[in-house]
């Protein structure tokens, strides 16, 4: 196998554990981003990725749920890029 | 065998309220204390609490932890060992204290004074009005608690073994539980830690049920880690399901909503609750609003394309109200619901929330199981707090508001007597090498390579089950159906394979490892409930629909050894005061 290759893969697994939260909503929004969009992220935008799941949970949520905006303009672009991907569609949309 | 072995007077495996408050005791008292989590530790489920802490502070109206005690008997159905609650409802006060001295930033009155809410199942004056006893960190109580606790353990050294998976509970030569073998999940490497006393405070169960609340952490590890050790599990029937998850996702809806005014309405746009609870509608308690929304659905009055789901109406509350009280909810309906409660109903249905049942404990966090001739007999050195224990403070039902207050009581007092414990017993017993192989095996096992049945595959298989035939309504014939089909599972579960045998990061082993776990404890749900013939508290029966405290006012106790069950007296002596004897349970 390629190790590049490898190596993505390896850091697939490392960053879908990093997805396990203690909230249900978390899971399913960062777990469902894994696997639809996080192939589609640039190298800068992987990063990002990495730094959001280092945040705590209260403080996703609240990015998520709109009670509070992540003061970086990248974090900021990153939550609404996993919220387009992973929201449910208005039914009858 | 030679393995990497770590020592320490106390093993915590979990690091949520209970599993955390336990360790501060302990680290603060200058012992030496290992916290293994499977997570990092502020990720744990229990900064997904929401609601509150139940305290009878009396600052909002006049309350008294006896009416708090009240209260708790009977929503357990009167299932709940009345000792432990009027002492779980009396430490309540002081724990609340503790908290706000530690550093919880509760909500605050006008005087400074802990702001509480009320909630359902709270009276004044043993069945009165309506009670204010819920202490919050605004709507993230969990999380306040749980920075808290952590930041207060790395002050006192805690040693925490972060993304370290928990295997088995080892045994030393004379079957003294002495600590646990647990594998790094970063490196794919076993550890084994040695303890003087080892607590489980792995939280809950709810990923044993298809449409759950509960994070995917929660596959109730420790739990079948006591099943394996030959411990049984106590109640485990009754399990709470809350009304308002998002439909087909599970995600909670709080019951803040209905608090402030939103209630459910089937497809004719009727407000069904005034049916089946004409004084608290909407406020009944969650077993009684989670059978009434599967009752409409079974009758055909439930919503949408399926009719499988029920409505939570809140528009009539106002953008405002639901922006200013509701925070969260408006926009996890769009995201997961693709709804706005703004302009249309959320569509809900009760979603697996909470288990009550679990490792069976004294009010010390001691793990007690029966030693023949009706009497008990505490397991020396194993200690359970938690979700994942069950010292019987919510019987058949949970009240809203005593989840937090259960973790933080009891994990702070299996603290307390952990260190008194390892004070009369300072030596470090040494796990036998046959009670390693065994945990060893249960790890090795997934190096198997060839065909097999996928892990996954098998998992959503199991889920479903749970969800069909021990879920909100149990007949025996569901039930009957559901245990036959949970033993041809199990049959199929050592021919499941991975396809991945590496071991950095080998998240497909820890799943393997935790469908184990649920399958352990899943059955110990189905058997239990398919042996209780009668309908109380979260356990409903159709064909049973009474409460039947004649033949059942006892505790479940579910070996896995041969699937065997065997019961024991609710303790229905307080400790000082006079005992609430079973009445009709009426909202």
């Amino acid at each position: 196998m390629d190790p590049l290759v490898a190596d993505d893969e390896q850091e697939i697994r490392r960053l879908r554990w990093q997805c396990r939260r203690g909230m249900l909503e978390l899971d399913h929004l960062l777990d469902r981003f894994l696997d639809l969009g996080y192939a589609d992220l640039t190298t800068a935008e992987r990063i990002g990725f990495v730094a959001l799941l280092g945040e705590q949970d209260q403080r996703l949520s609240d990015w998520f749920m709109a009670r509070a905006e992540p003061p970086d303009p990248g974090m900021r672009a990153l939550v609404a890029r996993i919220l387009e991907v992973v929201r449910e569609r208005p039914r009858g949309a | 065998m030679s393995l990497p072995t770590r020592h320490f007077d106390a093993l915590i495996i979990g690091a949520g309220g209970a599993g955390l408050n336990a360790a501060l005791q302990l680290a603060s008292a200058e012992l030496r204390v290992a916290v293994v989590s499977k997570v990092f530790p502020t990720r744990s489920h229990t900064v997904a609490a929401q609601g509150g802490v139940n305290a009878a502070l009396a600052n909002m109206m006049p309350d008294s932890w006896h009416w708090h005690m009240f209260d708790t008997v009977k929503g357990s159905d009167y299932l709940g060992d009345q000792d432990a609650i009027e002492f779980m409802c009396r430490e309540a006060i002081p724990t609340v204290y503790e908290l706000e001295h530690a550093g919880v930033p509760f909500s605050r009155l006008d005087n400074g004074k802990i702001y509480q809410r009320p909630f359902g199942g709270q009276s004044q004056n043993f069945g009165g009005d309506q009670a204010a006893r819920t202490c919050a960190a605004a709507d993230r109580t969990g999380h306040a608690i749980l920075h808290t606790l952590y930041q207060q353990n790395i002050r006192a050294r805690t040693h925490f073994f972060d993304e370290f998976f928990a295997i088995d509970l080892v045994r030393d030569a004379e079957g003294v539980i002495c600590g646990a073998l647990v594998l790094e999940i970063e490196t794919g490497e076993p550890l084994l830690i040695e303890s003087k006393a080892t607590l489980l405070a792995t939280g809950g169960c709810g990923q044993v049920f298809r449409t759950t609340s509960n994070a995917h952490i929660n596959t109730g590890d420790g739990t079948a880690m006591a099943l394996r050790a030959g411990i049984p599990l106590m109640d485990m029937e009754f399990f709470q399901f809350h009304p308002t998850g998002i439909a087909g996702k599970g995600m909670l809806i709080t019951e803040g909503t209905r608090g402030e005014g939103g209630y459910l309405i089937n497809k004719d746009g009727e407000r069904f609750m005034e049916r089946y609870a004409p004084r608290a509608k909407d406020l009944a308690s969650r077993d009684v609003v989670s059978r009434a929304i599967v009752t409409e659905v079974k009758e055909g009055r439930g919503c949408g394309e399926h009719g499988d789901y029920v409505m939570l109406k809140l528009d009539h509350l106002g953008e405002a109200v639901i922006s200013k009280r509701l925070p969260g909810i408006r926009e996890s309906s769009k995201i997961f619901a693709g709804c706005d409660p703004v302009i249309e109903p959320i569509p809900v249905f009760p979603t697996a929330h909470y288990a009550m049942g679990g490792i069976p404990t004294d009010r010390f966090g001691r793990v007690a199981m029966p030693a023949g001739h009706g009497s008990e007999e505490v397991v020396a050195g194993l200690y359970a707090a938690g979700e994942c224990a069950c010292a019987s403070v919510h019987g058949a039902n949970r009240l809203g508001g005593n989840s937090l207050l259960d973790i933080l009581v009891f994990g702070r007092l299996a603290g307390k007597d952990i260190i008194d414990f390892v004070r009369e017993n300072p030596y470090q017993r040494t796990a036998d090498s046959a009670s390693l192989d065994w945990a060893m095996a249960r790890l090795s096992r997934w190096d198997q390579k060839g065909q097999g049945i996928p892990v996954q595959e098998l998992r959503a298989e199991f889920r479903k089950c749970m969800e069909d035939h021990a879920g909100v309504f149990r007949t025996e014939a569901i039930m009957s159906e559901g245990v036959e089909k949970l033993r041809e599972i199990r049959a199929r579960l050592p021919e499941a394979r991975l396809t991945d045998h590496s071991k950095v990061f080998n998240t497909a082993r820890i799943e393997a490892l935790e469908l184990e776990n649920m399958v352990d404890v899943g059955f110990s749900i189905a058997v239990s409930a398919l042996h209780r013939q009668e309908s109380r508290g979260a356990h409903s029966r159709p064909d049973h629909p009474e409460r039947d405290d004649q033949s059942w006012l006892k505790h479940s106790l579910y070996y896995q050894d041969g699937d065997r069950m065997d019961y024991k007296p609710v303790r229905t002596k307080p400790l000082t005061v006079e005992s609430f004897p079973p009445k009709e349970r009426v909202y």
